[in-house]
């Protein structure tokens, strides 16, 4: 008897959805063997880890904030990723989208009045949209790989951050620590409930066009094809270029704005360090959720979780951070495995009866 | 599955038992099965090729015969059944022990490397093929001997179709086969290479190499073979000697029914000009591709212009040049309705009235991972599909299962993945889409190559039709019956040029054949007696 992968006739929409589901069983498996021979029991790793921050309305805020960078940077991503256009830059585009929008703080200080937030909100954006510009025109110009620019402009955008922060920026009124002034209470998003903000209202717009975009647009269409089938999409003269530059700029915006919602909330300032990885932790979260809104909702929410539950096993069994890492890496992994059963399915083979009678193999030709 | 055959062929099988009864058959099948997802590809089928017996496999696409042949030559392994070598029962394990056996197999599309020589190509694929020197002159001595004329030093990327497939015919002799399976051999040929082939079969037939040929042209069949084994739907439906059928009865036996005639429509004359190519020159950015020379070239409203060509000589670029895919420098080089166009892209072509069947269905006319309604929005999108920018669902479903019931497109339904239809169904599709668009001019690539028969009728008609409201159609096709058989006026592409166009009617077979072989000039027509033995004579070195 042997296993053998057999080709669909056609793809199983079945799997399409209960693949994710079935990666998220595997993570809880593998998860559990870990706490195991880490000496820790594996129910009760499992529940601090999955269960417990949610049984608090500060852990219910605190998952709605962490959530909401999440799934905008990954409706952002997954335009691209659909067009098969490979922005890996998010991080960094969150980095400028934040010290832009900071900027328009600082450069009105100590001035909050009702029409500066809308400005930051629009430098933020066009802080990353212009980032994200920078590998979209290199990729386009001169056909230089968009995985290798976006990523290493992440890095630029970190030592960006460092000088903006240690010079022109830095608190003129504070001690050297590296980070700016706070900003007046004015220019920060409200509290909905514990760490919840208003913020959480952009990510719902974002979620819905996102939707109509991807589902229902002409424009949403042709990303498609282009992503699909480059040779058709030429065919049907639905040009590449322009899917490059939508899928940055849109990416970039979106991940701006992420990096804006960061610091105009409980960080309220510049400070040296304010992203646990969002921009990258995105791209987990964009094919967690199988590229499509809603699915990238929920993975939004399970990545934020898998934050949370990181800290809650921090303190209640004192393991490192680092697990939550792990399980994030081990959930995208499931998931990319599973793919493979949308268009494949597993057959057992057993032992073929032999028909032909028993001529051994290549014994009739020599 | 079992009992099929038996009862409806017992006569037919039982004559050609009759026939076969002065020995063992080379090669004999004992109801092969071969079972794939969803479709029974081979249903208990039994055929027998006699020793230099020149054995046809005729069936329309999806009929079985590649299964079949793959299961031969030892790709797949069948279900169920046994497969007799000299009459002793062998389980062919692979291709390598299919040759070892001495099972031959010229495929349709090679198997060679441009950048490497003849000679180093075969040595390449072949077990204890020596060293090259010695190999070379092997090559020399086969190509000779069957009137196969190849250089074994020449590098591949020089040698046409016709030479690459002699290639690959020699590569199968250098292992003294028993037994030679050729798929579409003729597909790629001239008339003149194609009796050049024949002649070459034959000589090896005489040896007492057998053949198994595979076709669906028909007349080529009575030509060439003895036997033949017509398959449909998976099943033997007849056993016959071609020679003693028409070509009108071995095409009923193929189809099971009754072929349908189509007339060709009166040419509505005088037309507008609805394409305009003037001095096209395109060059080839690909190291193999083909340079496109000054191609001039109209097509008038209500009028079908074919142009023949060898594959390779430069159609492929040329519809991408008139599709937009490539544009060309020359503003004023291409023209739809009066319009230059030659720097625009396909949308914009489009939007001129352009529509397009390209040459590749799975991937470039249709998006393989959609379904068939977004496929018919991949084209149809300016027509009333869109609104606000939002596509309109019902809309697309409407037009794809117009599409669907016009061209009898079998698939589950249009959410059915384009992935999922068999290859000419999706041209029915991709064809019926295009043509449901309404357009003022339509470019046709190889529209009915793999469909079958009844399909290709449908199709036919179709083009009539639009035709006779005032559309401009190019067809670009290999096969020189369908082209004889539906344009009005003709041209031949070669080496990146085009010929003069001449009314159908005017010109024969023999002449468009020696066109194709890059010789314009070549007439035989009024006083062209003389004329044909320089073209052959040019031809032959």
């Amino acid at each position: 008897m042997r296993i053998k992968l057999e080709p669909r006739v056609a793809s199983s929409q079945l799997m399409r959805y209960g693949g994710p589901v079935m990666a998220l069983a595997a993570t809880v498996i593998v998860g559990g063997i870990l706490f195991a021979a880490l000496g820790k029991n594996p129910v009760t790793g499992i529940y601090a880890f999955f269960i417990a921050p949610l049984t608090t309305l500060f852990g219910l805020g605190d998952l709605l904030a962490k959530a909401t960078p999440l799934v905008i940077c990954a409706i952002g991503l997954s335009i691209g990723f659909r067009g098969n256009v490979w922005n890996i830059g998010a991080e960094g585009q969150l980095i400028v989208g934040a010290v832009c929008g900071g900027s328009m703080a600082l450069a009105f200080y100590p001035d909050d009045s009702w029409y500066v937030l809308p400005l930051m909100v629009l430098a933020g954006m066009a802080g990353g949209m212009a980032w994200a510009s920078i590998p979209a025109f290199l990729r386009n110009r001169f056909n230089v790989n968009e995985i290798l620019t976006s990523l290493m402009l992440t890095y630029v955008a970190i030592e960006l951050w460092k000088y903006m922060i240690t010079g022109p920026l830095l608190d003129p009124g504070g001690s050297s620590f590296p980070q700016s002034r706070e900003f007046p209470p004015g220019l920060l998003f409200g509290s909905i409930f514990e760490s919840a903000r208003t913020s959480v209202l952009f990510a719902v717009v974002v979620i819905v066009i996102g939707w109509l975009f991807m589902t229902r647009a002409l424009q949403g269409f042709k990303v498609d094809v282009v992503g699909q089938a480059i040779q058709a999409a030429q065919y049907a003269g639905f040009s590449q270029r322009r899917v490059v530059w939508l899928s940055f700029l849109v990416a970039g915006g979106a991940a701006g704005l992420a990096g804006l919602i960061e610091i105009t909330g409980p960080i309220k300032q510049l400070p040296l360090k304010f992203t646990p990885g969002y921009g990258f932790v995105a791209i987990i979260v964009a094919f967690v959720g199988r590229l499509h809104p809603v699915g990238m909702t929920i993975a939004a929410l399970l990545m934020a979780l898998m934050f949370l539950g990181g800290d809650e096993l921090q303190f209640s069994l004192n393991l490192p951070p680092a697990i939550a890492g792990m399980f994030q890496g081990l959930l995208l992994f499931f998931v990319l495995a599973s793919e493979v059963l949308i268009r494949f399915r597993i057959k057992v083979i057993r032992p073929v009866r032999s028909t032909a009678g028993a001529v051994p193999e290549g014994g009739a030709g020599e | 599955m079992a009992e099929a055959p038996d009862n409806t062929e017992t006569s037919a099988l039982g004559d050609i038992s009759h026939r076969r009864d002065h020995g063992t058959p080379q090669l004999e099948l004992r109801g092969i099965t071969k079972q794939y997802p969803g479709v029974l590809a081979n249903d208990n089928i039994s055929l027998a090729v006699a020793p230099g017996g020149v054995h046809a496999l005729l069936g329309e696409n999806g009929a079985g015969k590649s299964t079949l042949v793959k299961i031969i030559y030892g790709v797949v392994k069948p279900d169920a059944g046994e497969i007799l070598w000299n009459g002793e029962p062998t389980v062919i394990q692979n291709p390598a022990h299919a040759r070892r056996l001495g099972i031959g197999m010229v495929f349709q599309h090679f198997n060679l490397f441009d950048t490497l020589t003849v000679a180093e190509n075969i040595s390449l694929g072949m077990e204890g093929a020596g060293d090259l020197k010695s190999l070379a002159g092997r090559v020399s001595e086969i190509s000779e001997r069957y009137g196969l004329p190849i250089n074994p030093h020449q590098h591949v990327h020089a040698l046409s179709v016709g030479e690459r497939q002699r290639v690959e015919i020699v590569r199968c002799l250098l292992q003294n086969p028993k037994l030679l399976i050729m798929d579409e051999p003729t597909s790629v040929l001239t008339p003149q290479e194609v009796e050049k082939l024949f002649v070459t079969l034959k000589r090896l037939g005489s040896e007492g190499c057998s053949i198994l040929y595979i076709s669906h042209k028909l007349e080529e069949i009575r030509e060439l073979c003895d036997d033949a084994t017509v398959l449909r739907g998976g099943k033997v439906v007849a056993v016959c000697d071609p020679r003693n059928e028409t070509p009108k009865s071995l095409a009923e036996m193929m189809i099971g029914s009754e072929i349908p005639v189509i007339d060709r429509a009166a040419q509505a004359s005088g037309g507008r000009a609805r394409l305009e190519v003037t001095k096209l020159s395109l060059p080839s950015d690909d190291p193999f591709g083909t340079t496109l020379k000054e191609i001039d070239l109209t097509v008038r409203g209500g009028e079908v212009l074919g142009i023949a060509g060898v594959a390779g000589n430069g159609q492929k670029e040329f519809l991408m040049a008139l599709s937009g895919e490539k544009p060309v420098a020359d503003n004023d080089a291409v023209k739809i309705d009066g319009k230059s166009c030659g720097r625009i892209g396909p949308a914009a072509r489009r939007a001129l009235g352009l529509a397009f069947v390209p040459e590749e269905r799975l991937g470039r006319g249709a998006v393989p991972e959609m379904s068939l309604a977004k496929n018919a929005l991949l084209t149809g999108y300016r027509t009333g599909m869109v609104r606000n920018g939002l596509i309109q669902f019902g809309r697309i479903a409407d037009y794809a299962s117009n599409v669907r019931q016009a061209y009898d497109v079998k698939s589950a339904g249009v959410e059915a993945e384009a992935r999922s239809l068999s290859g000419g169904n999706l041209q029915k599709f991709i064809i019926g889409r295009e043509i449901g668009l309404d357009p003022g001019l339509l470019l046709l690539a190889y529209p009915t190559w793999g469909v079958d028969v009844g399909a290709a009728t449908t199709i036919h008609r179709a083009i009539m039709e639009l035709k006779k409201s005032g559309t401009a159609v190019l067809v670009v096709s290999e096969d020189l019956d369908e082209l004889f058989d539906i344009c009005d006026r003709l041209a031949v592409i070669a080496e990146g040029r085009l010929s003069s166009v001449v009314n159908n009617g005017e010109v024969t077979i023999e002449e468009i054949g020696l066109w194709m072989s890059g010789d314009f000039d070549a007439r035989t027509g009024s006083s062209g007696k003389d004329a044909a033995p320089h073209a052959e004579a040019a031809d032959a070195h």
